[in-house]
């Protein structure tokens, strides 16, 4: 944060910003010099805050309707959605809402893989991010438990028990987090008390994410460094907050699309069911979002081995800073990666598909294929290709176009040594 | 601060009497707020039901609700426990006889926890490979001793305490 000293012009400006600088950060966060080829991948940042602070405030709402408790809880739902006044539109963009911020925290973590987002000096940015991620999973999980139908109970029952695989202490944690000897009501409560505390926690990690990103600034397109501020930069504010602004109008769009024509397109209708503990639904399935990972859960024929494999396909994003040898970022210059990204993606599309499919015949080859590519990728693929690849030439600035041409590339490859 | 000197001196013994008891203190706070979320005095007392067997018929079952979760009480038919008997224990991931599985001289009766051990869905009765027990999440195979035969589950399915109260009726837990 390289600005220079911002004094407010008026004298009690001065005097509070003396005491409390929060109009210095106001003027940092206005004039904070960003890549002027910024595209809209990058407007996703902005989107996600939007979907935090749509769940928080639609949420904080249903809570003053809803009752935690196994017995009323799904009742208070439907009361909800019939009796309350717009209940019916505060629920639907709450549920449809932990959809859309799934789908905005997917591209914008697709875009950091795509642009090398995550590389030095970003890792931070970066292992923060995956922390908001995890939590992410952690509240939509518990969210899903509160309306206590079928879906609701025996998701609650299924994740749970993951624990269960753990040798020797397993049992015992997994009657812990149940409060009870099956998922019960002291689950139900608890889960409330959790569900409405950890968007609070990611609020926390977002200012963190973004005090990180301040430091060294954003990456942009290219994926070079770039002095700033300098002619390779604008201020955020007007430049950047109104192209985000429209891209979160375009977003908003698809948002009341889902929410006023095909609210339970996302859902499963079992969930109108309520909770039974005697039966369980012939085929569950979690919320979409989460497909790939359970795809990767029910590919490994053993129980412990599943559970270990299923988080080591998150836990392994953290060191994929470490694991990405190349030292250009951006994709644009890096001609095998950029083939192995797009594969990436349709393997993690593939592991989606079979997640919501039952796990027999060839849904379980294509979930298995899936489940070693995916590893295959970060373990191997990665780091060796970081080695190998011969990279395009990366321009010297944002502002000088590349030429193509030998002296060019000599300074080039000057540059590249630098990143 | 002198270098050279490097006895414990007075101050050292306070600092790590001082860590030790804040310790202790410590975890004497954060455990009540652990133990807190295991299972409390209403939920301990719900540990027993009772179940009248009596309207059952052989090859039937039922399922009644134990600590929340589902027992199967069923009547196997004599050919159903020949071949529970019949299976080789090599043939088994978590080898088990039937004998084992059930009361001595009640050996129609089997009483087990309906909960699958792979992620705690609810089986299925008579289906799968085994003519047992189906479980619908994930794919596991019982036999008709409840034993897993195929599929991502690692334990045959639980036996709770249990008791024959009368001839008619089970006490479970």
């Amino acid at each position: 944060m390289s600005e220079q000293e911002y004094v407010p012009k008026s004298k009690a400006g001065k005097w509070f910003n003396d005491r409390l600088p929060l109009l210095s950060l106001a003027s940092h966060l206005t004039d904070y010099p960003t890549p002027k080829n910024l595209n809209y991948w990058w407007t996703f940042g902005g989107i996600l805050t939007f979907c935090l602070l749509t769940q928080i405030i639609t949420g904080i709402v249903l809570a003053m309707h809803y009752v935690a408790h196994a017995d009323l809880a799904f009742a208070s739902v439907e009361h909800i959605m019939r009796d309350v006044n717009y209940g019916w539109l505060i629920r639907y963009i709450h549920s449809n809402g932990a959809s859309m911020f799934f789908l905005a925290v997917y591209i914008h973590i697709f875009r950091s893989l795509f642009y090398g987002s995550y590389k030095s000096p970003r890792e931070i940015i970066w292992i923060i991010g995956l922390m908001i991620y995890l939590l992410m999973m952690a509240a939509a999980f518990m969210g899903y438990v509160l309306p206590w139908g079928q879906m609701s109970f025996w998701g609650a029952t299924v994740i749970t028990n993951l624990f269960s695989a753990i040798p020797l202490v397993g049992d015992s944690i997994t009657t812990w987090l149940w409060g009870a000897y099956s998922v019960d009501n002291p689950t139900l409560t608890r889960f409330f008390s959790l569900h409405y505390l950890i968007p609070f926690l990611i609020l926390g990690l977002v200012v963190l994410h973004i005090w990180a990103l301040h430091v060294p600034g954003n990456n942009n397109p290219v994926g070079i460094d770039i002095k700033k501020p300098s002619k390779d930069t604008v201020p955020f504010h007007p430049y950047i907050t109104i192209k985000d602004a429209f891209a979160l109008l375009l977003f908003m769009i698809i948002f009341a699309g889902f929410v006023f024509f095909a609210p339970n397109v996302l859902g499963h209708s079992d969930n109108y069911i309520q909770a039974n503990p005697m039966v369980t639904p012939a085929h569950i399935v979690p919320e979409w979002y989460l497909l790939p990972f359970y795809a990767i859960l029910r590919s490994v024929p053993d129980k412990l081995g599943g559970v270990i494999l299923m988080f080591g396909a998150i836990f392994i994003l953290f060191v994929l800073p470490w694991l990405d040898t190349s030292k250009v970022r951006s994709a644009v210059f890096r001609p095998i990666y950029r083939q192995f990204f797009w594969i990436l993606i349709v393997d993690v599309l593939v592991l989606g598909y079979v997640g919501a499919m039952p796990a027999e015949g060839i849904y379980l080859v294509l979930a298995r294929v899936g489940t070693v590519y995916y590893f295959l990728h970060f373990l191997v693929i990665l780091p060796v290709v970081g080695y190998l690849e011969k990279t395009e030439p990366v321009p010297l600035s944002i502002s000088e176009p590349v030429l193509s041409g030998s002296a060019d590339y000599s300074m080039a490859k000057k540059d590249n040594e630098k990143i | 601060m002198d270098k050279s000197e490097k006895k414990t001196t007075r101050r050292d013994f306070l600092f790590t009497t001082s860590y030790t008891v804040g310790a202790v203190g410590l975890g004497a706070v954060i455990w009540p707020l652990i133990d807190q979320m295991n299972p409390d005095k209403a939920q301990k007392a719900l540990a027993t039901t009772e179940v009248d067997i009596s309207q059952i018929e052989p090859g039937k079952s039922i399922t009644v609700l134990w600590r929340g979760k589902p027992v199967f009480l069923k009547r196997r038919t004599q050919e159903e426990i020949l071949e529970a008997r019949s299976v080789s224990l090599d043939d088994l991931p978590h080898p088990e006889k039937d004998e084992e599985r059930v009361k001595n001289g009640k050996d129609e009766w089997l009483v087990m926890l309906g909960v699958c051990t792979h992620l705690g869905c609810v089986p299925l009765s008579n289906k799968g490979d085994y003519k047992g027990w189906f479980c619908p999440c994930h794919g596991s195979h019982y036999d008709v001793s409840g034993r897993i035969r195929k599929g991502p589950a690692p334990k045959n399915m639980e036996i709770p305490k249990y008791e024959f109260v009368d001839a008619n009726t089970i006490k479970i837990g």
